[in-house]
């Protein structure tokens, strides 16, 4: 059976037929008992599931996905990849999850197809321009790569921009972060399952929780639709359903759900080689690798469990989208899509232990779970493992709420959520 | 586009109105609430999957009303006027 992937390893395949790659994961039956239970099969419970194997040794796990590996949120995003964020402590968990995807091609041997192309954020009045000036400074004491451009700079990089005198969002310049970018978003969930599995984690799907295993005011594990998994830690990781599953464990959370759409043009030859963001328009577009144009907008008007998102929302994104390059005009829509995301106050992840002992958050993320999937792995992995917080997480436990200690993200990031 | 019913106006595009979050969120009273008690208010939400009961303004009227509507399919049950459990302190 062929494991591993390599040039060799493709050449011996495509001499035998393709006949002997083995399966990436495997599903077993759940067991009774495990050491540790994650709950969600999206990219941030797979990477746990990796880094609780890799860093910590604990391997006798079991990660429980209601549908299938990689089918939420992993699959519904823009596959942005970046870190420019105001605040130190937010600098440093993006920061984190900027620098495991540098390498994680490498470290999974799974192409994720992380392409560094730069990433701007546009400037659209005298006022942006003061406020990009002082979010690069931000950005740049927090050691994040960050640099002002000012409107040759723009049209440097992105010439297909609407640069008329009556442009109704005219360009005065931006910030730009040249390592930030892309990744393949399900390469990502399919290489941390591959590498989570052969360090032997048990990847169990169509398996719904339906309760919490509660004795003595502890989390003892969970019962589901497959028979009861007990633990002494387990970890939830599912985004848009974290309020559901609180529910169940008796408790709530600071968490609206909302749905983020997005939408995918027809192919066409490569026009433009980064991603733009703007907050004023609130509209984002990149360029896939197979031509398509990706573009999301901002957060439905309305709080919503339904992934498919609403209509007025996504005529502010593509009449925006217009407004910026009247070169898309004749484009086609090819797909439209929505997830849903797990909106907080303060803009910020919620990451510690939950007011039930024994279960562990990661949720929060809102409209930017996808760039922190190996940050927040290793975070809700540490966690798991050793019952408290990496120096990275503390800042994001749920009691900063009740603290008054918030991590305003909402104007910092950049993003409106 | 859907339509909401505002009790005051009758069916509108969804566009004309904003989320005012959870029914029955009602503002502690006195002096002595604990933090956790404020932050329960103003932060945490039961955030339903299913049918929820609302607060929503109309903007194009100005008045706030409570509506019943499923967060998974996006049907409305119905919407009125607020009553003195909605509208808290």
């Amino acid at each position: 059976m062929t494991r591993h992937y390599s040039a060799l390893s493709l050449f011996k395949e495509g001499v035998a037929g393709q006949t002997g790659w083995e399966k990436a994961w495997r599903s077993p039956e759940p067991k009774p008992r495990y050491d540790a239970i994650i709950i969600g099969g999206g990219g941030h419970g797979l990477a746990t599931a990796y880094y609780l194997a890799k860093n910590h040794g604990v391997t006798n796990v079991a990660l429980l996905e209601k549908g299938w590996i990689g089918g939420g949120n992993t699959g519904r995003n823009t596959t942005v990849v970046r870190s420019n964020y105001f605040y130190p402590e937010s600098a440093a968990i993006y920061g984190l999850a900027h620098s495991l995807y540098k390498t994680l091609s490498k470290d999974l041997n799974y192409n994720v197809m992380f392409s560094a192309r730069g990433i701007l954020t546009l400037a659209h009045s005298e006022a942006g321009m003061e406020t990009a000036a002082r979010s690069v400074n931000a950005i740049q004491v927090n050691g994040i790569d960050c640099e002002l451009f000012s409107v040759e700079d723009v049209r440097r990089v992105v010439p297909i921009y609407n640069f008329s005198p009556d442009a109704r969002y005219p360009v005065y310049g931006g910030t730009w972060q040249p390592s930030g970018g892309t990744a393949r978003h399900d390469a990502v969930a399919w290489g941390y399952a591959r590498a989570a599995s052969r360090l032997g984690v048990d990847i169990i799907q169509n398996c719904e929780i339906t309760d919490f295993i509660i004795e003595n005011g502890r989390c003892r594990g969970v019962v589901t639709s497959r028979g009861a998994i007990r633990a002494e830690r387990t970890g939830m990781a599912v985004a848009g359903h974290s309020s559901v599953l609180a529910a169940k464990a008796g408790f709530r959370l600071p968490v609206n759900s909302y749905a983020l759409q997005a939408c995918v043009s027809e192919p066409v030859k490569p026009i433009l080689d980064t991603v733009v963001i703007s907050p004023d328009t609130g509209v984002y577009v990149s360029q896939s690798d197979k031509g398509e144009l990706v573009i999301g907008g901002a957060l439905d008007r309305i709080p919503s469990y339904g992934q498919r998102g609403n209509l007025p929302v996504l005529e502010g994104v593509i009449a925006g989208m217009l407004d910026m390059y009247p070169i898309f005009g004749q484009l086609k829509m090819m797909r439209q899509w929505a997830g849903i995301v797990d909106v907080v106050p303060d803009s910020s992840p919620i990451i510690g232990e939950s007011p039930l002992p024994g279960l562990f958050l990661n949720c929060g993320w809102g409209t930017g779970g996808f760039k922190a999937i190996p940050a927040g792995g290793t975070l809700l992995a540490h966690l798991l493992a050793t019952g408290t917080h990496h120096d990275i997480s503390r800042p994001f436990d749920l009691d900063r709420f009740a603290r008054g200690r918030l991590i305003d993200e909402a104007a910092g990031s950049g993003i409106a959520h | 586009m859907q339509l909401f019913p505002c009790p005051f106006c009758g069916p509108r595009e969804e566009s004309e109105f904003h989320y005012g979050g959870e029914a029955g969120n009602l503002r502690p009273d006195g002096g002595d609430v604990t933090a956790e008690r404020w932050a329960g208010y103003l932060h945490m939400r039961h955030n339903s999957k299913g049918p929820t009961r609302e607060i929503w303004m109309h903007l194009t009227c100005g008045e706030f009303f409570a509506m019943t509507r499923d967060s998974v399919n996006h049907k409305v049950s119905g919407s009125s006027v607020l009553g003195e459990t909605e509208h808290g302190a």
